[in-house]
């Protein structure tokens, strides 16, 4: 057996410096990742990361696996034809909410429509970070930033909205200060077949610092996220003492205890629910009427675009009436000239 | 039944289908070619189709034709005036009056010149009538009745009998030509293999067709075209797409590198996504994208992946693809992108032909972002330069473009066919695992190609990317030395690639009074124009080019030995402007046409006869 029968995060290490800004939210990402795909069982030459452009698309220098730093937007294209053409791959694409939801957006919404079996993990901090504080299509209306200094007036995308609207199989939501719901979750995505979007609460530092805080700040965390599990309860709250419930196809909040309200009573995740519409209404779930839903949300298995690309092959090359290019330029009609016919 | 006419024998000889586009004169064209090619006889075709699919019928908007030259003598281009005309109504005789020769004759479907057709063609009085058909030989043949009245007996609706009206057509030109009836069914059978009742009733009218010009006395005269007397061996008639197509096949095969064609359809490319999406079994994977740039990108993922990986699209397209094409320069990944020019800017012309995207081809990217740009010349060669243009992207890690265009891609012509065991070998830049000197960066000496790492090898992880790279580490760098080195590299790589192409040749004497510059696509007509003015006596040569960037070594050489050169192209002149920028020594003339349609050989002979006397 190779230097690859036990792979630790240590591996995944390059020689040269991290260059992002300290305290910035992709360092944990970074090391919990490292973590997630040691865990994994993919051999480590065998996994490819491509990113598009942006802060969160430096990403590929810092890990070391065969990396592609590609063009704005453009990573999820990248990636599709680097699967395609060897689905043996491990394929991880690293975007932000500029990268992705903007001029990218197009390219995102296709490839998860296809179904290629790659992994997106989506850095959304509702900035445009690299290019130093213009508003991006997350960005939450009326904010202030460079480009907006009297607040935006445009309507955010949710990420898992534009997932599903897509016909999106995988989605997942963790934020980048709890590491290990980070490994959990990626560990799921990278065992799943199919593209899965994994979003990522991320926070920058330096250009929208604290966006995220209502979610991920340590004194309201556990008040205002619920960390969703397949097959579990849906239960939150500092003390687990609140949960969600469906009354009229809609969620409701409920406290556990009050007007005789039990944990049977609380809904159950089931993320592999072909339909996406309970799916659909936890993705949305926003501050401060309900807590935002984290884990993973939706995950089905569906049809994968290459697996079926390569039957297609497969079937093909076993009725081929031409076995190779000689044969197909001889094929159909064909004329001798001047020559014995 | 008439007296037995008069045989002629042609050396060559023009034929012109025009009618609806719904009328089928496509299909009756491939016929007649296909027919001129079993019988022997070199050729080449261009169809000429508007750009709506079905525009309002009997309008001049809404003609679609289909022209054919064969020849005893070798046929270079579908010829600039058609012998003989077929009309299907009165739009298609008005738009193609002055495409046919004096003297020409002109087969009318009587059955739709009408007041109705008249106007809806824009006539204001009857052609027939007019005495503006004077001179050309008619023949007012009653198409629609006599097909109906064939198939009616077959107990065909009038609908579908009318489909049938281009093998009373058919019928006609194969006793025209004097032609075995039997080639004529058994392209029938072979077309309709799945519909075995169109089969029989296609028959019937082809028949009728033929019976009806046999009974009639206006064909006095009939013609032989014998087969061609320099060709021999195993041959097809291939369009320009389908060669790029299968050359691409080719080279994937000889390479052992499976093919990956990541592509947006668009006219008038879209036949090459089409033709390569049917040969999985050949190992072609084909993606067709959500737009012009997931088309590339997906490529240069592929590309990364180890495939022989190529896209496809014309004008528009390119210049979507523009900055992807730049991220292949920089990652030095081998990529090929086919153009298949028409006319610009913007949406311009879609259908027609031009050869406006030189410039963009070579420079329309941000940065020094130099690539290899070669083009085809002629339909079939579209097959050679194809494989060139993958050879050289594969031997030399860079994205190569290969341009050729709307004429080339729709024409075609008779193609000898190769053995791809004969054709050059194709070697690549791939390295085994664990290679202890890989460097992302590090190179050939007498390339400057780096080596080709992919995912999956064990002991090479490295990572590119569209950030300038340290030289042989590979690491990103700002060192603004370094980036003066980078540039270099690549600029030297692709210089560098004149040592593995061959010298340009002159067709006619290396010195001579007149130098007949040329690139691509318009071959066909400048190497007719410029023979037949040496048949004349005339000191004039041709110098068609194929290689673009680089040019090829001799360049200089070939260009010095003229008094005069004249550079002809379908655009203002961006391949003259090049050649100023390249080899300022020399005065070049200026020939450009830009109407969407290739050189006529008469007008070129006019232009070089008026440079030749000034010498």
């Amino acid at each position: 057996m190779s230097e690859n029968s036990v792979i630790t995060a240590k591996d995944f290490k390059v020689d040269g410096s991290v260059k992002w800004c300290a305290g910035c939210g992709s360092f944990s990402v970074l090391s919990t990742i490292k973590n997630a795909l040691s865990l994994t069982g993919v051999r480590k030459e065998d996994i490819v990361f491509v990113s598009g452009i942006g802060c969160s698309s430096r990403f590929p220098y810092y890990i070391n696996t065969y990396g592609f730093h590609s063009l704005h937007g453009r990573a999820t294209a990248i990636a599709s034809g680097v699967k395609v053409a060897n689905p043996n791959l491990s394929v991880w694409v690293v975007t932000g909410d500029g990268d992705s939801m903007a001029i990218g957006g197009n390219h995102f919404i296709h490839v998860i429509r296809r179904n290629i079996n790659i992994n997106i993990l989506l850095f959304n901090n509702k900035i445009y970070g690299l290019t130093k504080g213009q508003y991006s299509p997350t960005t939450p209306v009326g904010s202030v930033t460079k480009t907006s200094p009297d607040g935006t007036i445009e309507n955010p995308f949710r990420p898992g909205e534009l997932v599903m609207g897509a016909q999106g199989a995988f989605f997942a939501r963790i934020v980048d200060t709890d590491p290990k719901m980070m490994k959990e979750v990626l560990v799921e995505a990278a065992d799943h077949r199919g593209t899965t979007v994994v979003e990522i609460l991320q926070n920058c530092v330096i250009f929208a610092n604290k966006v995220h805080n209502e979610i991920t700040g340590s004194d309201v965390k556990h008040d205002h996220q619920i960390y969703l599990k397949h097959g579990e309860p849906m239960i939150f709250g500092k003390n687990r003492e609140k949960g969600l419930i469906l009354k009229s196809n809609k969620f409701e909040v409920v406290t556990i205890g009050e007007n005789g309200i039990t944990v049977d009573d609380l809904a159950v995740h089931d993320s592999h629910d072909d339909s996406h519409s309970l799916h659909y209404m936890l993705a949305r779930m926003s501050l401060p009427e309900f807590p935002v839903a984290m884990g993973v949300i939706r995950a089905v298995k569906n049809p994968v675009y290459e697996s079926m690309l390569y039957e297609q092959v497969k079937a093909n090359k076993a009725t081929a009436k031409f076995k190779n290019v000689d044969e197909l330029m001889r094929s159909g009609n064909t004329f001798m000239i001047n020559e014995e016919k | 039944m008439g007296k037995k006419p008069n045989i002629v024998e042609l050396e060559e000889v023009v034929v012109k289908f025009a009618g609806d586009s719904g009328d089928g004169m496509q299909l009756t064209g491939s016929q007649f070619s296909d027919t001129s090619a079993f019988i022997g006889n070199d050729l080449s075709t261009f169809p000429d189709y508007p750009s709506e699919i079905r525009a309002p019928q009997g309008t001049v908007a809404g003609v679609s034709g289909f022209q054919v030259h064969i020849g005893h003598k070798d046929v270079s281009t579908p010829g600039d005036l058609a012998d003989v005309l077929v009309a299907m109504n009165p739009a298609a005789l008005k738009a193609n009056m002055k495409w046919v020769k004096a003297e020409a004759t002109i087969i009318i479907d009587i059955d739709n010149f009408d007041d109705k057709n008249f106007k809806k063609a824009g006539y204001i009085e009857d052609p027939l009538n007019d005495g503006s058909l004077e001179g050309f030989n008619i023949i007012k043949a009653p198409i629609t009745e006599l097909t109906r009245a064939t198939t009616n007996e077959l107990g065909l609706d009038s609908k579908t009998a009318d489909k049938t009206k281009n093998q009373f057509v058919a019928g006609i030109l194969f006793f025209l030509f004097n032609r075995d009836i039997s080639i004529g069914e058994n392209f029938l059978q072979d077309k309709f293999k799945s519909k075995p009742e169109l089969v029989e009733a296609n028959e019937a009218v082809l028949h009728a067709g033929f019976n009806y010009a046999e009974t009639i006395e206006a064909f006095s005269t009939t013609f032989l075209v014998n087969p061609a007397k320099n060709k021999k061996g195993l041959f097809r008639n291939i369009s320009g797409n389908q060669a790029t197509a299968w050359g691409l096949l080719a080279a994937s095969e000889r390479a052992n590198i499976g093919l990956f064609l990541g592509s947006y359809p668009i006219t008038p490319a879209s036949e090459i996504l089409q033709e390569l999406s049917g040969m999985k079994h050949l190992d072609a994977l084909t993606f067709q994208a959500e737009d012009e740039i997931a088309g590339i990108c997906s490529a240069i993922g592929a590309s990364f992946s180890g495939r022989l990986a190529v896209t496809s699209t014309s004008g528009p397209g390119l210049a979507l693809k523009g900055e992807a094409i730049g991220l292949a320069v920089i990652t030095e990944l081998p990529i090929v992108i086919v153009n298949v020019q028409r006319g610009g800017p913007s949406t311009g012309l879609p259908t027609k032909t031009e050869q406006s995207d030189l410039l963009q081809a070579l420079y329309g990217r941000n940065g020094e972002s130099p690539v290899v740009v070669i083009a085809a010349s002629s339909p079939a060669n579209c097959f050679d330069y194809a494989y060139k243009a993958a050879k050289l992207a594969l031997e030399h890690m860079s994205p190569v473009i290969l341009l050729t265009d709307g004429y080339l891609a729709n024409g075609s012509e008779l193609w000898h066919i190769p053995e791809v065991k004969e054709m050059a070998e194709i070697g690549t830049r791939k390295v085994e695992d664990n290679h202890e000197e890989y460097f992302p960066y590090s190179r050939d000496e007498e390339t400057l190609a780096r080596m080709w790492a992919t995912p999956g090898q064990e002991g090479m992880r490295h990572r590119i990317g569209g950030l300038e790279k340290a030289d042989i580490t590979g690491e990103v760098s700002h060192d603004p030395m370094n980036h003066q080195i980078m540039v270099e590299k690549r600029q030297e790589k692709i210089n560098k690639v004149v040592n593995f192409i061959p010298e340009q040749e002159v067709l006619g004497e290396d010195s001579a009074d007149l130098l007949v510059v040329g690139w691509g696509g318009t071959y066909g007509a400048l190497f007719t124009a410029v023979s037949e003015l040496q048949e004349e006596g005339h000191s004039i040569s041709l110098a068609q080019f194929n290689y673009i960037n680089p040019l090829p070594g001799n360049t200089e050489e070939v260009l010095k030995s003229f008094k005069k050169r004249v550079v002809c192209e379908l655009n203002m002149g961006q391949f003259a402007n090049y050649l100023r920028s390249k080899h300022p020594s020399y005065e070049y003339q200026q020939y450009n046409k830009v109407q969407g349609l290739p050189f006529m050989i008469s007008e070129l002979k006019i232009k070089f006869r008026e440079l030749l006397e000034k010498i």
